[in-house]
Order: structure tokens, then C-alpha cells, then sequence
């Protein structure tokens, strides 16, 4: 395949991705106009990051005026599931790649992006990353700046319904390999639990959201890991 | 001290792309520490399930069509919907519980 029917391929196989990017992500635009940030900055912080958890965990630090070192932890801790993505996606390029592709390839490791790029047959050319990155940061960036413009003139029954529309993806990723694996099961179980707890219990509910997510993600992470170690 | 809407912006985008490039340029042999391979699987449950419970019941206008909601998620996450048609599920049906909640 030449570069160019990659880059086609990519942005055909990146539709679905966008679409469910636009719907997500004008969640989180009404979301980041609710605290304030205006479209442009929104955007911005979309086209910069493009990662739902991680965007949506720094809301709350950005809302509560947290410290950027307590940012800073959370965004590594929130994202650090990418670090398992561009390890597995590094097997997947020639060793020859040159670095600025691997650069380039990174900007777009996402869950739903990393899926359809391990997916395909032999080596990953960049260039079907790319165009695969293109198409669902589209989707990704006008939903948000719509969702932070226009939430405003949504009728407000519209706007609590998508207000549930990010939680909702968030289980749709984490559901599916809980019916398959128990550890996995007691894992997210033991997450909600732990979260309800530090949330409404005296003392521990001081902490700011994001030192929650931290705290609670290193506890039952490592308790998982420890109890029901990986094989291979 | 006042912080810059910017600045957060910054150190949220360096902070995740760093993570994003760091294995695909840096790290070219396989992770040998069992516990870390493991603790790096389990952390997008945990920590999507703690951002997930119990925010979720606060996300829209009553707890009562949040938590019908997220019935309506867990359903359709547990037959296998894709990303977008729990997330629009989810969505819809908040949506019809508060018009049948509010003729009530």
C-alpha cells in the first residue's frame, strides 16, 4: 500500500470514531463552559490532549483551583494507561521508523485510535495513524467547541441528559473485559466502592477530587496487581 | 496565588503527551517487573470505575433519571454496545425518565 491509500484507509476507518468523539466531547464542552472556560480554551485544551479521562479529570482540578503539581500527578496517573499503548504500538513499527513518526504517532494514541492501530495486519505505516488521528481529532475539537458554545442554548432537559453521556463511555470500555475476567470485575467493583468511600466519608472527603482518583486508582490497582499478578 | 486557565492546559497537554511518546521513541525491550506489568493493567479499571461511581449520580438534574441512566449503560456496556451507542443510550433514556418524571 503507498502512503496515500494509508492515509485514505485511516480516515475511513476513523469515522466511527469520530462520530462517537463529537458526542463525547460536546458533553465535555457544556461541561467546560459550566466552569467557565471560554470555546477557544476548551478547544484548545481538546486539540492538545485529546483524552476523555484525562480532560475531564483536569476539569475538576481546574474548577477547584488545584495546585498544577497536583495536575500534573493526576493527568500521569489518569493517562497512564497510554504508556502501555505506545509500548505495545512501538512492536508494531518497522525498527526502522524514524523518530519524528513515532512523534507523530504518538499524538494519537487513544483508546479507540491505539484499537483499529493494533488491529491491522503486519507493520503499522504512520501515515494510516495519521490519517486515522485527523479525522477523529476533527470530530474530537468541533464537538467541544460546539458543546461550550451552544450548550448555552440548549433547553437545560438536553443538557442534563448529556451531562451522563462521558460516564457512559467510560463504562462501555471498562464493562466488556469485566464480564470477561473476574479480577477485572472486582478491580472496577472495588474502584466504585473505594471512590463512594472517600467521597462522602468524614475526613477523607477533604481531599480534592483529583487526589481521590489518584489515591483510590494506586490502592485498588496495586491490591489487583498483587493479588492476581498478569501472566505474560 | 491566581492559576492561568493556559498554564493548566500546558502542563495537562506536556504531561500526557509525554507518557504518549516516551514508550514509542525511548522504550524498546519489554517491561520485566511482573507487579508493574500487572499494576499498569489494572489502572484504567480503577481508575475509570472511581471517576465513573459516584459521580455519575450526580451528573445530570435528579439522581433518580441519573441512576436510571446508568442502569441503562451498565446493560448496554454488558451486551457489548460500542462507545457511542452506550454513551447515546445512556443519554436518550435520562432524557425520556426526566420527561416522564416531570409530568409526575
Amino acid at each position: 500500500m503507498t502512503n496515500k491509500q494509508n492515509f485514505l484507509q485511516g480516515m475511513k476507518n476513523g469515522i466511527p470514531i469520530c462520530l462517537g468523539y463529537f458526542a463525547v466531547s460536546f458533553a465535555f464542552g457544556i461541561q467546560a463552559a459550566d466552569i467557565n472556560l471560554s470555546p477557544f480554551q476548551a478547544g484548545l485544551l481538546s486539540l492538545l490532549n485529546v483524552t476523555s479521562a484525562g480532560q475531564f479529570a483536569g476539569l475538576a482540578v481546574i474548577a477547584s483551583a488545584g495546585s498544577y503539581i497536583e495536575m500534573a500527578i493526576l493527568q500521569a496517573i489518569v493517562n497512564l494507561r497510554y504508556l502501555l499503548m505506545s509500548a505495545a504500538l512501538s512492536q508494531k513499527l518497522t525498527p526502522e521508523t524514524p523518530t519524528f513518526h513515532r512523534l507523530g504517532i504518538a499524538y494519537g494514541v487513544t483508546d479507540e485510535i491505539f484499537g483499529i492501530s493494533v488491529m491491522r495486519k503486519g507493520a503499522l505505516s504512520p501515515y494510516f495513524s495519521y490519517g486515522a488521528t485527523l479525522v477523529s481529532v476533527f470530530g474530537w475539537v468541533s464537538g467541544t467547541v460546539l458543546g461550550a458554545s451552544a450548550g448555552a442554548i440548549l433547553p437545560q432537559r438536553l443538557i442534563s441528559a448529556l451531562g451522563i453521556a462521558l460516564y457512559g463511555m467510560f463504562i462501555a470500555i471498562i464493562i466488556p473485559p469485566a464480564r470477561e475476567s473476574r479480577p477485572v470485575l472486582i478491580t472496577v467493583v472495588a474502584g466504585m466502592v473505594a471512590a463512594t468511600i472517600f467521597t462522602y466519608a468524614p475526613v477523607l472527603r477533604a481531599l480534592s477530587g483529583g487526589m481521590r482518583i489518584i489515591i483510590v486508582t494506586v490502592l485498588v490497582a496495586g491490591a489487583a496487581a498483587y493479588i492476581w499478578p498478569v501472566e505474560n | 496565588m491566581t492559576h492561568s486557565v493556559y498554564l493548566y492546559i500546558l502542563v495537562m497537554a506536556a504531561v500526557t503527551y509525554a507518557i504518549r511518546a516516551l514508550p514509542l521513541t525511548l522504550i524498546r525491550k519489554e517491561i520485566k517487573s511482573k507487579f508493574i506489568r500487572s499494576f499498569l493493567y489494572y489502572v484504567p479499571f480503577a481508575t475509570l470505575a472511581a471517576m465513573t461511581f459516584p459521580a455519575i449520580i450526580t451528573s445530570t438534574d435528579y439522581v433518580s433519571s441519573a441512576c436510571i441512566g446508568f442502569a441503562a449503560a451498565l446493560i448496554l456496556a454488558f451486551r457489548r454496545q460500542s462507545l457511542i451507542v452506550v454513551a447515546c443510550g445512556a443519554s436518550a433514556t435520562v432524557l425520556i425518565a426526566e420527561l416522564i418524571l416531570g409530568f409526575m
